[in-house]
């Protein structure tokens, strides 16, 4: 690795060509906007590729290192900003980038996969009138993600987080003429800043403590002292995990995801399935020495995941909408991530984050090109018999069910099991979340499968139309992607794990056996044919077994299609007494008592002022005249005595008042 | 130049009939209803002033005050000219030279 990389321009080239496209976008021609929108995401990958490259060895450098130095030594690689960022009292805060394994192996993900789905979106939004602008906020999207990633301190980790936020707004809110769209955006931000608020809470409780926001001061500051053990670090580590759970759609706070599909398909793709939301998890994984340090906050992290794994996924099971299962099959998916982090295997965690990236973008770029070959479709219900016309969108879809339902080559498979079995290592709790998880599984393969066979199988529910195939520019991705999501997996957690090591630690399997891995396996893949099992009996050609069961259980069925009904208790006990109390304030406090208390006052005071002024106003040349010379006689008393002038002058007003 | 009898004479006295000239006018400025005594009164205060000017000038030995006065007598002459024709436009329109009925700008 070159001592003058500059992981500077793994920002700044997305930046630039959020400034080009935002800026000038409109005005130039179209091809130059897709060369720039392109070519920013690639470079950026290209420089991260060649720090990888470095780390791996690839490149040989061996020469240049001093003896007994290997490339993956130099990590991790911290480039600092030369001039003082925040530089207040005692606080100190450089705008410091670190370059570790971890961040590496985000990055690619981040940069490698945004770079796909920036090809995808050539042809996916083409046609589209706001082209610039849909790439501008692409790129402004990619720019902070890589300051969140490289963050080698919390508070640029907090840019790069709000930032994301805001692009992922943008994007949201992509088609604002529509409402459900802006409101979308709009909920998506708001829910946003309630995991934020934890964000900053545990920033300041980090300073107050720590004095410090740097992630590997405080690392080496918790190693120092074993005192740190509970207490204020598990308080840090819950309102760190609050931040979590916002980001990355967890319980409580998921409600934002679901209507964030509203956004074009491929802002879904990259934002709400393959990386931002995958911020939290990275998160916790880079504090993950703070949540070493308080058991309990860990604990709050698993039970967190297991839960939302397993409440997403139920809800899944009855969504209609192709691109509403995927998204809460995300929130169930990034439970198994916090699942993973809240068992203290962290690298397992990030393995499933990145084989979820490959799988979930390319189930989502697929279900784009169904929706984009049906003219804008959505509604599995008016889906079925695509697999004749769409043949390529079929069997990528094919591959990337198989991938989340965790069949065994797939990549899936390999995440899914290291999360599980770490977790059924964790003792009798451990064993519980770990049943969690394979119900969860269970459910998984079910609805996905669901929509395959809903999708793809079947007859035409929709006489509509001819669907076509999608053009090359989202064929080329959805193929790499489908070819990630086979052998991505491959790279196994045992290799995954040890070279995230250094970073996250190793994970403390204890009592874990080959054998007790193979059996857990096992399950895992026999759950999964469970699930593919009972989709098939439920939806395969001209069942009616889906509705009956529907009628069966109208309660049930309710429930999950109502989705817990958590938004409608949201807004009753949230929402609801929210907006009347806001409403209160700005009609009485703000509206009546402050706006019109102040027009009220100004106006008052001038009418005032105006009565007593207007005696001077007299139209008498001779009073002004008057006036003129009693001014002049001020002046030149106040130049003899001074200390005259004042009652002079008083008398001279009361005269004058009095004198009209 | 001590043949001169009014070098005997105190700067004082000058100033003090340069003051009571300039008050006199302020006076008959406020105190007059006419208009063309008011504008005598301005000639008053002017003069008044020159007065004071060229006392300093002698006092001090220098030119500069002389030259003021020329300003200031070359401005009322100008302020004359202007000063009457309004005057006389004002009459025309209003048949009336007294202050106090020209109030057009009152509220």
């Amino acid at each position: 690795m070159s001592p003058h990389l500059s992981i500077w321009l793994i920002p700044l080239l997305p930046f630039a060509g959020f400034l080009i496209n935002g800026i000038l976008g409109c005005r130039l021609p179209k091809w130059m906007v897709t060369t720039v929108a392109l070519l920013a995401p690639l470079a950026a990958f290209g420089v991260v590729l060649s720090a990888a490259a470095g780390v791996f060895g690839v490149v040989p450098l061996q020469g240049l290192l001093p003896q007994g130095l290997r490339p993956w030594n130099l990590l991790p690689w911290t480039e600092t900003c030369p001039f003082a960022w925040i530089n207040a009292g005692a606080l100190h805060v450089n705008f410091s980038f670190v370059l570790d394994q971890l961040s590496l192996v985000m990055l690619l993900v981040v940069t490698g996969v945004g770079f796909l789905i920036h090809v995808y979106s050539v042809g996916y939004m083409g046609n589209d009138e706001g082209y610039a602008r849909y790439f501008s906020y692409l790129n402004l999207f990619l720019f902070f993600m890589s300051v969140l990633v490289l963050a080698a301190n919390a508070l640029v980790m907090f840019i790069g987080w709000e930032g994301v936020g805001l692009a992922s707004y943008l994007l949201i809110g992509f088609y604002f003429e529509k409402k459900s769209a802006a409101d979308a955006g709009k909920k998506a931000f708001i829910v946003n800043r309630i995991g934020d608020f934890g964000f900053l809470i545990a920033m300041f409780l980090l300073l107050a403590n720590f004095g410090t926001l740097t992630f590997a001061e405080i690392a080496t500051k918790l190693g120092q002292d074993p005192g740190w053990q509970g207490g204020v670090v598990t308080v840090i580590a819950l309102c760190l995990m609050l931040g979590a759970a916002g980001k990355s759609a967890q319980l409580p706070l998921y409600i934002w995801l679901p209507d964030a599909m509203e956004g074009p398909t491929p802002v879904s793709a990259l934002i709400h399935a393959a990386t931002m939301v995958t911020a939290g998890v990275y998160m916790v994984a880079r504090n993950h020495v703070l949540f070493n340090h308080a058991p309990f906050a860990l604990g709050v992290v698993a039970v967190v995941g297991a839960l939302t794994a397993i409440f997403a996924a139920t809800i899944a099971l009855v969504q209609n909408d192709i691109k509403r299962v995927l998204a809460y099959s995300t929130i169930s998916q990034l439970g198994y991530m916090f699942l993973g982090c809240g068992v203290a295997a962290y690298s397992a965690a990030i393995f499933h984050l990145v084989t979820h990236a490959f799988f979930k973008a390319l189930l989502f770029l697929a279900a784009g090109s169904v929706i984009h070959g049906l003219g804008g479709e959505q509604d599995l219900r008016r889906m079925g018999g695509l697999w004749r016309k769409l043949p390529f969108t079929f069997a990528v879809t094919t591959v990337g069910v198989l991938a989340i339902a965790g069949f065994f080559p797939f990549a899936g498979f390999f995440s899914k099991d290291a999360i599980l079995y770490a977790a059924f290592l964790q003792g009798p709790q451990g064993r519980f979340l770990w049943f969690v998880g394979v119900v969860t599984a269970l459910l998984t393969s079910f609805y996905m499968f669901r929509l395959w066979y809903m999708t793809f199988l079947g007859e035409p529910r929709s006489p509509q139309g001819h669907p076509h195939e999608s053009p090359w520019s989202m064929r080329g991705p959805l193929a790499i992607l489908a070819l990630l999501s086979i052998g991505g997996g491959w790279i196994g957690i045992e290799r995954f794990g040890g070279f995230l090591a250094p970073v996250v630690g190793a994970g403390a399997a204890e009592g874990g056996s080959a054998q007790l891995e193979l059996v857990l396996s096992q399950v895992a893949v026999g759950v999964a044919l469970l699930g593919w099992l009972t989709a098939h009996l439920l939806y395969r050609e001209k069942s009616t077994l889906a509705a009956s069961l529907a009628t069966a259980f109208p309660g049930g069925y309710k429930l999950l299609a109502g989705k817990y009904f958590v938004d409608e208790f949201y807004g009753a006990v949230v929402v609801k007494p929210l907006l009347g109390l806001s409403k209160f304030f700005l009609e009485w406090v703000v509206e009546i008592g402050i706006l019109g208390g102040a027009a009220w006052l100004l106006g008052g005071l001038t009418k005032l002022a105006g009565a007593a002024l207007q005696r001077w106003q007299s139209g008498n040349l001779r009073s002004y005249a008057a006036w003129v010379a009693a001014g002049a006689a001020a002046v030149l008393l106040f130049l003899l005595v001074p200390w005259a002038t004042v009652l002079a002058s008083l008398t001279a007003i009361h005269l004058g008042v009095a004198g009209h | 130049m001590s043949f001169l009898p009014w070098e005997e004479v105190p700067l004082s006295w000058f100033l003090l009939l340069s003051a009571v000239l300039f008050s006199l006018g302020v006076v008959g400025f406020l105190i007059k209803r006419n208009l063309i005594t008011v504008f005598m009164s301005i000639e008053l205060m002017l003069n008044g002033v020159n007065l004071s000017f060229v006392t300093f000038a002698h006092q001090w030995h220098t030119v500069k005050g002389q030259i003021f006065v020329f300003f200031v007598m070359m401005v009322a002459a100008a302020e004359a000219a202007v000063g009457l024709a309004i005057i006389i436009s004002v009459f025309r329109a209003r048949a009336t030279l007294a202050v106090d009925r020209i109030d057009l700008m009152k509220l």
